[in-house]
């Protein structure tokens, strides 16, 4: 099938960037999405053209290095899958494709449609973590979890990163993400000595680095290749009122 | 006190105190509807019910204190909102240049905004014609004999008599459906009240209040229009 | 060269607790003056960042990916290996040990694997202190499953998504030392080549793969975590990026660089569709325990597999090892698998594919329990082939998965350049000519949890605090090749994309170095290879510049380093006259198409010391010995 893609082509962060056509030709409906712009690069390349910059890396939907934001919802049509595991079946002959990287003040744009999520690392180091140093553990069964709190824990540990979340939602909020964290590590008997610094560090954090606020859309949970839950955030605001009524940081 | 002022300008903190103001706000809503609907009599009493009950309202100190604290509220919501929507603007600096947010979210919950500016645009309306002309202007009297009491319903009366006046209640009435659909369980998530088995009883019950409220509104309008006309 | 591998005397048992005492240590204040670099952030690199930082070293950690947390490691789904014994199966330490011996067909040393085995236990532990959501059973106990042609169920999992659990545990642990400030992180940062100075590793130089910076690193020791070279072969289950540029630069200033013809072809991959393909995709082996392999009994027989009756189905795994059935090891699957194929009797368009078929299975416990085991397995293969599972059997066949060659490192991971470690698949050490499921998990933790953080020590305990100024010839020299080589690079303006190049060379790799490798094959192949790299290095076409994101130039400084690296590979695969564990040639093989070991002249490991571009390598041995356990014929009849 031949398809018309616009692509959102932008030299660098300071630079602006413009929506430009392409043609992809003789696209195999067995291909994945990368894959239709990996032949369109290399059609590029031999023309002496800039080849799309675009990040990918596994390819198998659990690295969360691909993004992109096609036809309107971060990794295109399909639900619970990453633009990598988008296959071109899901499109039809002569379709027009719109491309553009994630967007948002937190996820400034690097070249093309490839983006710097540093801010999700950032609120991760600000308390997304068991301070357990190598060495210190007890057997690992010495602390029986219930299994469907472990089930729940790992529903939220499941996240990859890739911020299909924060570009979604209208608002670029980061909620879910950081929720899912906050979720995993609340519902575990391990998370809660720092359960509270953790919640206040990390929403402290993700409001630094110019997120948006939450308005419940429900956008980020429709679009997460990983399905995290919505509740999720629920629990984080619950979390976070908590932990600032009743920690000791003054 | 650094603390709590920290919790409530984080994101989270101002995400609650649209929500608690906002379930107020629905709380004096309910009240408000039922108060009115001694309206629906005036075909019998020529408004008497109303009258009675407007005259209770505006001077019992219970209630009138009751009354300055909705309008701080109503103030307070109004205002954190557009701060909300401002920052929110801010965190997607370049906009996408082609959207379909449709496939992943519902209409009115992407809308709050546009949906909260129609009522209040509609509130200063409706102050300006009642609450104004009762605080600050002249209120007739029952068949012009002060020695009845005040003509509320009059006031009333003639509003309701005019269609244009009926219909763009009627719209902000649809605006104030569509607000509540997203906002009634919305507020009950940012407040992280979120139970699986409760969860679902709020949903269903901010479904049925943002259809119950505006109905119950609107009934009022529609009737007296058609009485008077 | 004599590689000794400082393993300590004694039974096997205490090698590690007497090599641990035997180790020199670093006293807790002087640790801040020692300055670590990490290359590669996955389950070996994050885990030794944040340990070595806990302990109060000094870390630079550096990653290709835009984070830390997206390092292959990520991708691995069916569990970890622990002899906790919590099944009460008869599982131990030294049965693990054993199990991974054998598994590797002899080819490993036994103190090294005795060594994982040991502190399987401890990762364990460690993870889920870190908040690692295990599999569990009612009781809230931690739950285990078989895996990969184990007796006992040792296997330790999350879902499917393992890899993912204990990588983010680790990238945990080291984002909390970043913000405790010992750990500072370069993502987006490839390193492009190893700085020595006087004979010892004492830095490297990046490339900012934003702005394209070339820069120096000055440290005390630097720590390859880079995984695996697959991506040799082009495609393969490796991520798009994953890259043998630091090992192969190190192996250029002098590291061994060992057993490099090991790699691992696992048997259950999605079948390629067409040229367009970029990588393959696995499916977790876990799936072998209800699916059963089968191909039809005819030649060329095209009829939908729902239409072929029961009779005429050949369930070879079954049939020829009655005893492990559908769970014989990872080598013996892929080989046969292609072994069929070969015959004519591949399935699907291209009859490069076997069936594995839950058509009993879902007729036994039901598609309710099939679904709850392998759901997220059967949905990622119906995304990719847009085939149902539940209905249709699944096609699968080989496909390259992991390299078990890599940098010889001693018993304290350190290569041949004092200074420069190796850890995780990165190195050759543990898992001899074959891998076991569920062990590489275990693996690249054991070394960056356990085993650097003790190591380490001794050689830093005679090196003087003081840094190689960045100003060192040394260091200007290095910064000079690298970016005379980029400039070489970029100055290729033919009409060749170095795509294709990668293809040509991966075609060549995995027709005659692949699942089976012939003397003929192999000479062919070398001839072949170095065809390609001339044309590369006159055809190829890029474009840009260095000073700026080029995704094009980052891809052709790795497939120049794969081009030479595939040449090695073919040497060592001529050099090995025997097949054992990965390494099949055909012309060593038992009557019934076994491998067949020669252990009276090939049991050692092969390590190739880098004698110059023009020169061929030299091929040094370390002799394996084997004092535990007694070399048998593997067999899974």
């Amino acid at each position: 099938m031949n398809l018309t893609l616009k692509v959102w082509r932008q030299k660098n962060s300071s630079s602006e960037g413009k929506m430009v056509e392409y043609k992809a030709e003789d696209v195999s409906p067995d291909m994945s999405f990368l894959e239709m712009l990996d032949v369109l690069n290399e059609k590029l390349l031999k023309k002496g053209e800039d080849p799309i910059a675009f990040d990918h890396d596994c390819r198998e939907g659990i690295c969360g290095m691909c993004s992109l934001f096609i036809n309107g919802r971060p990794h295109g049509p399909g639900e619970a899958v990453t633009t990598c595991q988008l296959h071109m079946r899901s499109f039809k002959d002569g379709d027009t494709v719109f491309i553009e990287p994630f967007r948002a003040k937190g996820f400034p744009i690097i070249k093309d449609l490839v983006i710097d999520r540093g801010a999700f690392d950032r609120i991760i180091q600000a308390g997304g973590y068991v301070s357990a140093n190598t060495g210190s553990a007890p057997d690992a069964n010495e602390i029986p979890i219930p299994k469907d709190i472990a089930e729940n824990a790992f529903d939220s540990a499941a996240c990859i990163g890739c911020g299909a979340c924060v570009a979604a939602c209208k608002n670029a909020s980061a909620m879910l993400f950081v929720s899912a964290k906050v979720t995993q590590l609340a519902l575990l008997p391990q998370g809660q000595v720092e359960r509270k610094n953790r919640v206040e560090n990390m929403v402290a954090q993700m409001d630094e680095e110019g997120f948006g606020s939450c308005t419940n859309t429900g956008a980020c949970s429709a679009v997460c290749p990983k399905e995290i839950p919505l509740d999720n955030i629920a629990t984080l605001n619950r979390e976070y009122l908590k932990a600032k009524a009743t920690s000791d940081n003054v | 006190m650094g603390w709590f002022l920290s919790a409530l300008s984080s994101s989270i903190g101002r995400k609650v105190i649209v929500s608690l103001t906002g379930l107020f706000l629905i709380l004096f809503l309910i009240v408000h509807a039922s108060g009115n609907f001694t309206l629906l009599n005036a075909g019998d009493d020529k408004g008497a019910a109303f009258n009675a009950y407007s005259e209770f309202m505006g001077h019992n100190p219970l209630i009138q204190a009751v009354a300055w604290i909705t309008k701080i509220l109503i103030l307070v919501h109004i205002l954190q909102t557009i701060y909300l929507a401002l920052v929110n603007r801010k965190a997607r600096p370049v906009g996408y240049k082609y959207e379909k947010p449709g496939q992943s979210s519902g209409w009115s919950s992407r809308n709050m905004t546009f949906l909260g500016i129609i009522i209040l645009v509609f509130l200063v309306l409706h102050l300006k014609t009642f609450w104004y002309v009762v605080h600050y202007g002249e209120v007739p009297f029952v068949n012009g004999d002060p020695s009845q009491g005040k003509d509320y319903f009059k006031l009333v009366a003639v509003a309701f008599s005019q269609p244009w006046y009926v219909a763009l209640y009627l719209i902000a009435l649809v605006g104030l459906a569509f607000h509540l659909w997203h906002g009634f369980q919305s507020a009950f998530q940012t407040i992280g009240w979120n139970h699986p088995k409760y969860t679902p009883m709020i949903k269903t019950i901010g479904k049925i209040l943002a259809i119950l409220i505006p109905i119950g509104f609107s009934t009022q309008p529609i009737y007296i229009y058609l009485l008077t006309n | 060269m004599n590689l000794d591998a400082h393993i300590s005397e004694g039974p096997l048992a205490e090698q590690w607790s007497k090599h641990k005492f035997n180790t020199k240590l670093v006293n807790p204040a002087n640790k801040r003056k020692y300055d670590i670099i990490v290359v590669g952030t996955g389950l070996a690199g994050a885990s030794a960042a944040a340990t070595l930082a806990e302990l109060g070293y000094n870390v630079k950690a550096f990653c290709f990916q835009d984070s830390p947390r997206r390092a292959h490691s990520i991708a691995a789904q069916g569990g970890i290996n622990a002899a906790k014994n919590y099944r009460n199966d008869g599982d131990s330490v030294f049965r693990l040990f054993y199990d991974t011996i054998k598994g590797g067909d002899y080819r490993s040393r036994e103190a090294n694997v005795h060594r994982l085995a040991e502190v399987s236990v401890n990762i364990i532990d460690q993870c889920v202190a870190q908040g690692v959501p295990f599999a569990r059973e009612y009781g809230g106990y931690l739950d285990n499953r078989s895996f990969g042609g184990a007796q006992v169920s040792r296997t330790f999992y999350a879902r499917g998504q393992t890899g993912q659990q204990l990588l983010l545990g680790a990238y945990s642990q080291m984002s909390r030392q970043v913000t405790l400030g010992k750990v500072e992180m370069f993502p987006r940062t490839e390193m492009l080549d190893l700085v020595v100075v006087d004979g010892k590793a004492r830095g490297i130089v990046t490339r900012n793969l934003v702005t394209g910076k070339i820069e120096a690193h000055s440290g005390h020791a630097v720590l390859l975590c880079t995984g695996g070279y697959g991506n040799v072969f082009y495609l393969s289950t490796n991520a798009m990026g994953s890259n043998a540029t630091a090992s192969w630069r190190a192996y250029k200033k002098g590291a061994l660089f060992a057993n490099p013809c090991f790699t691992q072809i696992h048997p259950t991959c999605i079948p390629v569709s067409g040229d367009h393909q970029s990588k393959l995709t696995l499916m977790s082996e876990s799936l072998r325990n209800d699916g059963r392999v089968w191909v039809p009994k005819k030649v060329g027989d095209k009829r939908h597999p729902n239409d072929i009756p029961e009779d005429e189905r050949d369930y070879y795994l079954e049939r020829k090892y009655p005893s492990f059935g559908n769970l014989v090891p990872r080598d013996v699957a892929s080989r046969n698998a292609k072994m069929v194929c070969d015959e004519g009797r591949g399935v699907g368009d291209s009859g490069l594919a076997v069936y594995l078929d839950f058509r009993d299975a879902i007729l036994r416990d039901g598609e309710d329990v099939i679904r709850a085991k392998y759901g997220n397995l059967f949905q990622m293969y119906e995304k990719i082939t847009d085939e149902n599972p539940y209905q249709v059997p699944m096609r699968i066949y080989p496909a390259v998965h992991y390299t078990m060659g890599g940098l010889w490192v001693d018993y304290n991971l350190m290569t041949t350049v004092p200074g420069l470690f190796a850890l995780g698949e990165c190195n050759f050490s543990d898992h001899g000519a074959n891998r076991l499921g569920a062990s590489a998990l275990m693996q690249g933790l054991a070394d960056g949890y356990f085993v650097i953080p003790a190591t380490i020590g001794g050689y830093l305990a005679d090196l003087p605090y003081d840094k190689v100024p960045l100003d060192h010839p040394e260091f200007k020299k290095t910064i000079d090749d690298v970016q005379n080589r980029l400039g070489k690079l970029l100055s290729l303006k033919g009409d060749k994309t170095v795509d294709e190049f990668h293809r040509e060379l991966g075609n060549i790799m995995w027709e005659y170095c692949g699942m089976a490798r012939t003397k003929e094959g192999l000479e062919k192949a070398l001839g072949k290879i170095r065809e390609v790299r001339e044309d590369f290095w006159k055809n190829a076409k890029l474009i840009g510049t260095n000073g700026e994101f080029n995704i094009t130039l980052e891809k052709a400084h790795r497939v120049a380093d794969f081009m030479e690296l595939g040449e090695l590979m073919i040497m060592d695969a001529l050099n090995r006259n025997e097949s054992c564990g990965g390494h099949f040639r055909e012309e060593f093989q038992t009557p019934e198409g076994e491998a067949l070991r020669d252990d009276e002249n090939y049991s050692y490991v092969s390590a190739w010391e880098y004698k110059g571009d023009q020169a061929a390598p030299e091929l040094h041995k370390e002799n394996l010995k084997f004092d535990n356990v007694k070399l048998t014929q593997r067999s899974y009849k």
